[in-house]
C-alpha cells in the first residue's frame, strides 16, 4: 500500500532576552546551577510574575516576519502538573489568547520547487528548569537556571510530507530567528527544540490517520533520521493491519530507536485557566510598527530584491538570500565587481565548492567579498580568462597574495585583446594548417564544424602563450574560415 | 496608653510623652500577659521590634519622624516579613522564612512603624472563624466575661483580636471574601478592604489572586486612613495594581456628609438576618440620615449568585496557587520520601489541613476537564454580572450599606463540621470582592453583648469617601470605643 505522510512541528524558541519572561535573573546559558533563579524564579510564597517587554517584542517581531496576525490582546494561561523543575507547579503559557496568529512561511525545495508551510501560532510560555539526574546517587537534583526563560511555541499546521521538507522548513525557521536577531540559534544549548508530530494516511485519502508526537529533537540530523524512523515504524504497524496509537514518544538519536513516554490515555489534564497574576496585555499599532522597525531584511525580501536590482534569477536569489552572511558576502563582491551576475556565479560556485571542500562557513572564509569582486571585475573587463581567473582564485584562496590585479600581473595571467596582434597570430596559425583549413571549409554540418574549431584554438592559445582572448580568437577564426 | 488610637499615639511621641522604645515595651508585655486567652499572635518578635523602637526614637530625635515612626503594629503572618517567619497559618510554612519583605511591609518599615509580630489567621486565608490555623484557633475578647469562646471572624481574626485586645492598635489584615471585614465586624473595630489593586499583593502569601486585597485593621476609621496612607499605591512588582494617584486619606474625613446619597441593597436585608441584627444597621442608617445623608433602596440583582460563584472561582485560583508547596524548594517535607509521587502526596497530605485540601480539591475539580465551562467559566460569567450590579448601583448612590455578617460571633465549634453554614457567614461580603470594589466595617452596636459591623461599599477607588463616611458616622457614636470586659 502506498502511504501519504503527514508532518506538523512544533518549536520552542528561546528568546535572546538578558531577563527572564517574568522576572529580572539573568538568561545566560552555562552559569553556575541556581545562581540565576531569584525568589520569582523558585517559586517563593507571595511572589509574583511581571512581564518581560523584550519577550512581546522578540515575539511580535517573529509574527511580523511570517506574515502572522498579532494579537491584539494577549492573555496568560496557567497549565498545571507537578514536577520537580516546574516550581509553581503550573507553566505561565498561552491558550486561547496567542500573541502570534495565523501566518506562513515558504520553503524551497531540492527540486527547485517551492511550498508554504503554514503556521498555526506562537505564543510565549515560560521555559521549566532542569532535573540533573547524574552524580546525585539516585537523588535528582534541580538547576532552575532556565526556569521562566522566555520561549515562543511555534506551532505549524499539518503542511509537510516528508522528512525533506520538515527538515527544509525547521532550517528555513532556525536562520529566520538567527537572523532577526530573537535567538541565538545555538541549537546545542537547546535554543531551539523541535517537536515532530507524525501520521500516515493512504495515498490520496483526505482522513488524517493518529498521529504521534516524537519529542526535543535539537539537531537537524536527529530529527530527520527520527521522522524516517517514526514514518517506518508506522508503516509497519498499519501494513500489519495495526493501529497507531497516539502517544508521545522519545527517540534516542545515537541509537536510532525511540520509545513511548506517555499515552493519550495517561496525558495529564493541564486544567488550563487564565493566570490571575498577569492583566491581558494590549499590543497597540505603535508597539507593533516599532517592532517592525527592529526587523532587518527578511530573506524572501531579499530574495525580491536580488531578483530586482541584480537581474539574478529565481533560483540563484534564494541560495544567495538565504542566509544573512552569504548575502552580505554577495553584495560586497557586487560593489566592486559591478557584473552581478557573474558575481552570483562565483560565489555560488567556485567559492561555495570551496567553502563546502573545506567545511568551512562564510565568516570562516579567507577572502573577502571585495577581493572577490576585484576579480569578478577582471573577468568582465577580459583583462582575465575564466581559467586565468580560477588561478588567481587559487592564489586569493592560499592567501600567497591578496589582489587580484597584482596576482594576474605576476603570474603574466593578462589577456591579449588587441584585435591586430590576435589576428596577425590567427593568420599564421592557419596558415601552418592548410589542410585542416579545407576539411573544416568542406564540411556541411555545423555541429561538426563547431567541433573542429577547436582544433584551431590550441595551437592559437600556445602561440599566444595563453594570453589570447578565447572570444576574441573565436570570432577572428570564424570570420577568417568562413572568408 | 494602649487604648490610645494610631493617631493619639503619634501625637503622644511628638510631643515626647512617652518614647517608642516605652510604648513598645509597654504593648509587648500587654501580649505577653494578655494573649494566652485569645492566641491573636503566631510570633512575637520582641528584639526586633524594640530595636526598631529605638532606631525610631532615634529617628525622631534627628527630626526626620513620619506619622508611623515609632508606633507599634502587628502584620497579619501572610505578609512575608524578610528574615521572620511567615508561615500563613500552616504546616506548611511554619519554617519559612522569606528572604525578601512584601511591599506593604517594606512600606510599614519605610515609614518607621514597629513591628510587634505576625498575627493568627485562618491557614492560608481560608476560613471566617480562624479555626483552621495550625496554630490553634483565636479566641474573641468578646464574649469571654460571660466565659463563652466565641470566635473572632476570619480569616484576619489574630489581627481583629489583637486590636479588640488593646494589644496593638493596628494591624494589617488580607481580605479574599470578607477576611478583612467580617472578623472586624466580629471583634467590634474598624475595617478597610481597598479596591482590587489599590494595594501591592507583592509578597502577600496568595489565596486567590484575583480576589486578594491587602487592607486595614484599627479601632477608628482615621486610624485606618493612616495606614491606608502606607499601603496604597502602583507597585512594579505587582501587575494588577493600579497606576493611579492616591490621595492623602486623611485629608477628606472631616468632609460634611450632607448630600451624601446612601444606598439599601434590598438583597442584603433579607431573611438570613436575625431581626435583632437588622435593628442595629437601620440605626445605623439613621444617625447617616441625621448627618444629612439621602437614603434609598437599591437592588443588587445577582447577589445571591455571589457565594456560588465564588466558591468555584477562589478554589480554582487557589488550587494553582498552593501547587508550589511540593516540598521541594522550602516548607514542610514528609520524612523519607520513597519516590517523587510519595513526595508529593505526603508532604501535601500532612502538611495541609482540612479546609485547604477541601478547597484544592474543589477548585482541581472545578478546572478538569469536561467541569470548566460548566463551573470555572459559569462563575466567571456570574462575576461579570456581580460587577454589572456594582456599577449599576454606583449610578444611583455614592455608598451602598449593608450588614457585614448575618449574625454576631459564633461559639467556637459551632460550624466547622458544616462548611456550607460556615461559608455563608460571608453571604454579605463575597460579592465586593468578586466585583473588586471598596468596603468598610464600622462598628454600628451590639447585639447580646456583641459587636455588630456595618459594611459601607463604595465605587472603585473611592476609599476616601468611605473612610469620610466612618470617620463623620464616629464623631457621633462611640461602638468603636466600646471595650470587651
Amino acid at each position: 500500500m502506498q502511504w501519504d505522510i503527514v508532518i506538523g512541528l512544533e518549536i520552542h524558541v528561546q528568546l535572546a532576552t538578558k531577563t527572564k519572561i517574568f522576572s529580572g535573573s539573568s538568561t545566560a546559558f552555562g552559569a553556575e546551577p541556581n545562581t540565576q533563579a531569584s525568589a520569582v524564579d523558585l517559586a517563593m510564597p507571595g511572589t509574583l510574575p511581571v512581564p518581560n517587554e523584550q519577550a512581546f517584542r522578540y515575539a511580535v517581531m517573529f509574527g511580523l516576519a511570517v506574515n502572522a496576525e498579532i494579537g491584539r490582546r494577549s492573555v496568560f494561561d496557567r497549565k498545571n502538573y507537578f514536577y520537580p523543575d516546574l516550581p509553581k507547579g503550573y507553566q505561565t503559557t498561552q491558550l486561547d489568547h496567542p500573541i502570534v496568529g495565523p501566518g506562513f512561511v515558504d520553503i524551497d525545495l531540492a527540486d527547485g520547487s517551492s511550498k508554504r508551510v503554514r503556521i498555526h501560532h506562537a505564543h510565549l510560555e515560560e521555559d521549566a528548569g532542569k532535573s540533573l539526574h547524574e552524580d546525585f546517587h539516585g537523588m535528582t537534583g534541580i538547576d532552575l537556571n532556565r526556569a521562566g526563560t522566555p520561549l515562543i511555541e511555534i506551532v505549524t499546521e499539518p503542511d509537510m510530507n516528508s522528512a525533506e521538507e520538515a527538515v527544509a522548513f525547521a532550517k528555513k525557521l532556525h536562520s529566520l530567528v538567527s537572523s532577526i536577531g530573537i535567538c541565538d540559534g545555538d541549537m546545542s544549548q537547546g535554543s531551539l527544540r523541535f517537536d515532530v508530530n507524525i501520521s500516515l494516511k493512504p495515498k490520496g485519502s483526505d482522513e488524517l490517520g493518529t498521529r504521534t508526537e516524537t519529542k526535543n529533537l535539537n539537531s537537524f540530523r536527529f530529527m530527520e533520521q527520527a521522522i524516517a524512523h517514526e514514518v517506518e515504524r508506522q508503516m509497519d504497524i498499519l501494513e500489519d493491519g495495526g493501529r497507531i496509537i497516539q502517544e508521545t514518544r522519545l527517540y534516542n538519536g545515537e541509537r536510532d530507536e525511540s520509545r513511548s513516554m506517555r499515552s493519550k490515555e495517561e496525558a495529564n489534564d493541564y486544567r488550563y485557566f487564565p493566570c490571575p497574576d498577569l492583566l491581558p496585555v494590549v499590543i497597540d499599532d505603535g508597539f507593533i510598527e516599532s517592532a517592525r522597525d527592529l526587523l532587518p531584511e527578511l530573506p524572501d525580501e531579499r530574495k525580491a530584491r536580488f531578483m530586482e536590482q541584480y537581474g539574478l534569477n529565481d533560483y540563484d536569489a534564494r541560495l544567495l538570500s538565504d542566509d544573512a552572511r552569504i548575502s552580505a558576502f554577495f553584495e560586497e563582491a557586487v560593489g566592486h565587481g559591478k557584473d552581478a551576475k557573474l558575481a552570483a556565479n562565483w560565489v555560488l560556485g567556485e567559492f561555495s565548492a570551496r567553502l563546502n571542500a573545506e567545511d568551512k562557513t562564510v565568516v570562516q572564509a579567507p577572502i573577502t567579498g571585495s577581493q572577490l569582486g576585484e576579480l569578478v571585475a577582471r573577468i568582465a573587463d577580459n583583462t582575465v580568462s575564466s581559467s586565468g581567473a580560477k588561478k588567481v582564485f587559487e592564489t586569493l584562496w592560499k592567501g600567497d597574495a591578496d589582489n587580484a590585479d597584482a596576482i594576474i600581473e605576476a603570474q603574466g595571467l593578462k589577456q591579449v585583446s588587441d584585435t591586430g596582434a590576435l589576428e596577425q597570430m590567427v593568420d599564421e596559425v592557419l596558415a601552418g594548417m592548410p589542410d585542416q583549413v579545407a576539411q573544416y571549409q568542406q564540411e556541411a554540418d555545423p555541429k561538426k564544424q563547431k567541433k573542429m574549431l577547436g582544433g584551431f584554438m590550441g595551437p592559437l592559445m600556445k602561440a599566444s602563450k595563453g594570453q589570447g582572448n578565447p572570444k576574441l580568437f573565436n570570432e577572428i577564426l570564424l570570420k577568417k574560415l568562413n572568408n | 496608653m494602649h487604648n490610645k488610637s494610631v493617631a493619639e499615639l503619634s501625637r503622644e511621641l511628638e510631643s515626647g510623652k512617652i518614647s517608642s522604645v516605652e510604648l513598645t515595651r509597654e504593648f509587648l508585655d500587654r501580649i505577653k500577659a494578655e494573649d494566652k486567652q485569645y492566641n491573636s499572635f503566631i510570633a512575637v518578635t520582641e528584639d526586633q521590634a524594640m530595636a526598631d523602637a529605638k532606631a525610631a526614637d532615634e529617628q525622631r530625635a534627628a527630626g526626620n519622624a513620619s506619622v508611623w515612626t515609632g508606633v507599634p503594629f502587628a502584620h497579619k503572618d501572610i505578609f512575608c516579613t524578610k528574615g521572620v517567619a511567615t508561615t500563613a497559618g500552616s504546616k506548611m510554612l511554619a519554617n519559612f522564612v522569606p528572604p525578601y519583605d512584601s511591599t506593604v511591609t517594606a512600606n510599614f518599615r519605610a515609614a518607621g512603624a514597629v513591628c510587634l509580630g505576625k498575627t493568627n489567621m485562618d491557614e492560608f486565608a481560608m476560613g471566617s472563624s480562624n479555626e483552621s490555623s495550625f496554630f490553634g484557633p483565636v479566641t474573641n475578647p468578646w464574649g469571654l466575661s460571660a466565659g463563652e469562646k466565641r470566635v473572632p471572624g476570619g480569616s484576619s481574626g489574630g489581627s481583629a483580636a489583637a486590636i479588640a485586645a488593646r494589644l496593638v492598635p493596628a494591624a494589617t489584615a488580607t481580605d479574599t471574601g470578607g477576611s478583612i471585614r467580617q472578623p472586624a465586624a466580629l471583634c467590634g473595630i474598624t475595617g478597610l478592604k481597598p479596591t482590587y489593586g489599590r494595594v501591592s499583593r507583592y509578597g502577600i502569601i496568595a489565596f486567590a489572586s484575583s480576589l486578594d486585597q491587602g487592607g486595614t485593621m484599627a479601632r477608628t476609621a482615621e486610624d485606618n486612613a493612616l495606614m491606608l496612607n502606607v499601603m496604597a499605591g502602583f507597585d512594579p512588582k505587582d501587575s494588577t495594581s493600579v497606576d493611579r494617584a492616591v490621595p492623602d486619606y486623611t485629608a477628606t474625613l472631616n468632609e460634611p456628609l450632607k448630600g451624601l446619597r446612601v444606598g439599601l441593597p434590598k438583597e442584603y436585608f433579607s431573611d438570613q438576618l436575625s431581626p435583632a441584627m437588622e435593628q442595629q444597621i437601620r440605626n445605623a442608617v439613621k444617625e447617616y440620615e441625621k448627618l444629612g445623608a439621602t437614603v434609598k433602596e437599591v437592588s443588587l440583582p445577582h447577589a445571591k449568585l455571589a457565594i456560588a460563584a465564588y466558591y468555584v472561582i477562589a478554589p480554582a485560583e487557589a488550587s494553582a496557587n498552593l501547587s508550589r508547596f511540593d516540598g521541594v524548594r522550602y516548607g514542610y517535607r514528609c520524612e523519607n520520601p520513597q519516590d517523587l509521587n510519595d513526595l508529593y502526596t505526603r508532604t501535601r497530605a500532612e502538611g495541609f489541613g482540612d479546609e485547604v485540601k477541601r478547597r484544592i480539591l474543589v477548585g482541581t475539580y472545578a478546572l478538569s476537564a469536561g467541569y470548566f465551562d460548566a463551573y470555572y467559566l459559569k462563575a466567571q460569567k456570574v462575576r461579570r454580572l456581580i460587577q454589572q450590579d456594582f456599577i449599576n448601583a454606583f449610578k444611583e448612590v455614592d455608598v451602598l450599606m449593608s450588614p457585614v455578617s448575618p449574625s454576631p460571633a459564633f461559639v467556637q465549634g459551632a460550624n466547622t463540621n458544616d462548611p456550607v453554614t460556615m461559608y455563608l457567614e460571608d453571604i454579605f461580603t463575597i460579592a465586593v470582592n468578586l466585583a473588586g470594589v471598596p468596603a468598610m466595617s464600622v462598628p454600628a452596636g451590639f447585639v447580646d453583648g456583641l459587636p455588630v459591623g456595618l459594611q459601607i461599599i463604595g465605587n472603585y477607588f473611592d476609599e476616601a469617601r468611605l473612610l469620610n463616611a466612618a470617620h463623620q458616622f464616629q464623631q457621633v457614636t462611640d461602638w468603636h470605643q466600646k471595650l470587651p470586659q
